[in-house]
């Protein structure tokens, strides 16, 4: 089995489920408050921040990529400060690549949860006020537990996103092997070099079974999840 | 005042439609009656504070909940006023006593488990505590919310049409728990609705609300009796309210014998012990007149009376207001009103003219049995 593939192969499809885990774990809690800000919340400039969110849905991802090394490069506003005072480099690390894949998965993500947050009952939550529940409570306790399907399956969607991130990628971090060298770069690296047909083929059909694991498990999930959210499930 | 149980007077505006509304309400159940549209919901929802108003001031209990002029406007979570909705707003993920138990923490923590334990049992919730709201049939999960409402030590429970969503069979079910409700708890309540049995049943004070004002305010004998109101509580429902007690029962013929003033009143059978004092209501359709007691007919309740008021509309009906006075052997007490619809015709026939002395002929057949309950005791304390 270790022998179907490489271990540069197999270091490629670590690397690739590290990042994208990082990527979809880390953008969470974020991809949950930009959730609800859009769907619950009414202020000047929503339209400005929705149209933002989505913006790397809508973008070439290279350009995405490139807006990451401007502003997180060593040399850019936000990198500088951070190397200077944190030490903390994110270009040509798989930390990097885990930023690039999350800002790629992030519209995906919040469109799934601010979907099921909608779908959420808003005189629940107002109910919940008039037991005595200040607003936080009422998130915690009735909001969350009610939208987390969405929550479930926004994460999974951003997971799947994130392992097939190439473009912003390979932009901001470049293609550094045991690096930044994620399945799709090595599976384009193999295409690039004469011989690597096979390797290409290989990892072809492995990003396929992985996707498919994901998707099935994240179903699994999120009817789980969801019967209990209404239910029909007692704990 | 300032220590009324409820004192509010506020005003919106929303486009084309707009609020203002002043009102108070003691001890006891006060009922908010008006059409659908009235703004009913609206008056509650500012009193919970989920919607705030333009301007005014809201009092619960001595305590400001909102003044606008003072930049007043607490919480709904700080308030203490309890609600149950129309749709039971039962949190799904919770089972039924997770959801009695959300609003708990406003108990003080010695008295939990005793109030929960005294919550479940008047309202019969005991053997579903375990289940999700889904499992729970309409009757069931709109106890559960008012249990839960009642959990959470409200200083004033508000009920925004209770039973609007559930059929005969499960309002009948509910209504005794919501009776006992005021009384038990010492919480005031203030229920809104749009169905007149209802109130007549549960209220000690009516509020009507049309187009977003509170157009009369008072003890719920008082207002249907008054000739004037029944376009708003309305006219083909129209029908004052008797007190009366419990005299008898006839059990061979299924009949409960009421004394009203002295005046016997029988009506359909109901389960209420002997000296129980009972309100009921007559819809004034189902009243008709006579100048002498007839012999001979179908209708048991033949009762003197004196043209009180007569009100002549544009069509063929007339409505009389009729005083009925207490008997002689009754002793002292206060006059009672009963109403009647009647055509144009007889009433020029008859010459019912104010003063004139006439028996108001009631069929016991006609009397509501929905509208015929035992006085809350949230009545009895008003009176004590």
């Amino acid at each position: 089995m270790m022998d179907f593939l490489s271990p540069q192969e197999w270091a490629a499809l670590g690397l690739s489920l590290k990042v994208s885990l990082w990527a979809t774990l880390g953008s969470l809690p974020l991809g949950v408050g930009m959730a609800w800000i859009l769907a619950r919340r009414q202020f000047f400039g929503h339209g400005l921040v929705n149209a933002a969110v989505h913006l790397p849905l809508v973008l070439p991802p290279v350009v995405i990529g490139y807006g990451l090394l401007v502003l997180l490069g060593r040399g850019g506003v936000l990198g500088g400060w951070l190397y200077d005072v944190f030490g903390i480099t994110l270009v040509f690390t798989w930390k990097g690549a885990a930023i690039a894949a999350a800002v790629m998965a992030f519209p995906l993500m919040v469109r799934a949860m601010r979907l099921s947050l909608e779908a959420v009952d808003r005189g629940l939550e107002d109910a919940a006020r008039t037991l005595g529940a200040k607003p936080i409570k009422v998130f915690v306790t009735i909001t969350l537990p009610l939208m987390l399907p969405g929550v479930v399956t926004g994460g999974v969607l951003a997971f799947a996103r994130a392992l097939g991130e190439f473009g912003a990628t390979i932009t901001f971090v470049s293609n550094i092997p045991g690096q930044t060298r994620t399945l799709p770069l090595a599976l384009y690296t193999l295409t690039q070099s004469p011989g690597g047909e096979a390797g290409a083929a290989r990892l072809a059909v492995l990003a396929v079974i992985v996707a498919v694991t994901a998707l099935m498990m994240s179903e699994l999930l999120a009817r789980r999840v969801k019967a209990k959210a209404e239910g029909h499930i007692h704990d | 005042m300032t220590d009324a149980p409820l004192h509010m007077s506020v005003r919106l505006k929303r486009g084309d439609f707009s609020i203002d509304a002043t009102l108070d309400a003691g001890p006891g159940v006060t009922a908010l009656f008006g059409r659908s549209g009235a703004g009913k919901s609206t008056i509650v929802a500012m009193l919970a504070g989920l919607i705030k108003p333009d301007d005014g001031v809201i009092r619960v209990a001595g305590e400001t909940l909102f003044d606008s002029q003072a930049g007043v406007n607490m919480a709904p979570e700080h308030r203490g006023v309890g609600c149950v909705f129309q749709d039971p707003r039962l949190f799904p993920h919770l089972n039924v006593a997770q959801n009695l138990k959300y609003g708990l923490n406003r108990v003080s923590p010695a008295q939990r488990a005793d109030t929960f334990a005294k919550v479940v049992d008047l309202l019969g919730l005991d053997g579903v505590l375990e289940r999700r709201p889904a499992g729970l049939s309409g009757g069931e999960k709109q106890r559960t919310a008012i249990g839960r409402a009642l959990l959470s030590n409200p200083r004033i429970l508000l009920m925004d049409e209770p039973l609007a969503n559930l059929d005969a069979a499960r309002k009948s079910e509910i209504l005794p728990y919501v009776e006992r409700l005021s009384a038990d708890f010492g919480v005031p309540v203030v229920y809104v609705s749009h169905a007149m049995e209802e109130v007549v049943r549960l209220a000690d004070t009516l509020v009507l609300v049309d187009a977003g004002c509170v157009k009369a305010h008072g003890p719920v004998e008082d207002l249907l009796a008054r000739l004037d109101l029944t376009p708003l509580t309305g006219r083909y429902e129209a029908g004052a309210v008797l007190n009366a007690t419990v005299a008898g029962h006839d059990d061979d013929v299924r009949l409960t014998r009421l004394n009203m003033l002295g005046h016997k009143l029988f009506t359909p059978r109901v389960d209420l012990s002997l000296g129980k004092t009972v309100r009921l209501r007559v819809r004034a359709r189902d009243v008709a007149l006579a100048l002498t007691p007839p012999v001979g007919t179908s209708i048991l309740n033949q009762i003197p009376v004196t043209v009180a008021q007569v009100e002549l509309g544009s069509g063929p009906h007339a409505e009389v207001a009729l005083s009925v006075m207490p008997k002689p052997s009754f002793g002292s007490a206060q006059a009672q009103t009963v109403l009647a619809r009647v055509t144009r015709k007889s009433y020029q026939d008859l010459g019912l003219e104010r003063g004139k002395p006439v028996y108001a002929l009631i069929k016991a057949v006609a009397i509501d049995r929905h509208s015929l309950g035992g006085l809350g005791m949230g009545a009895d304390q008003n009176k004590s």
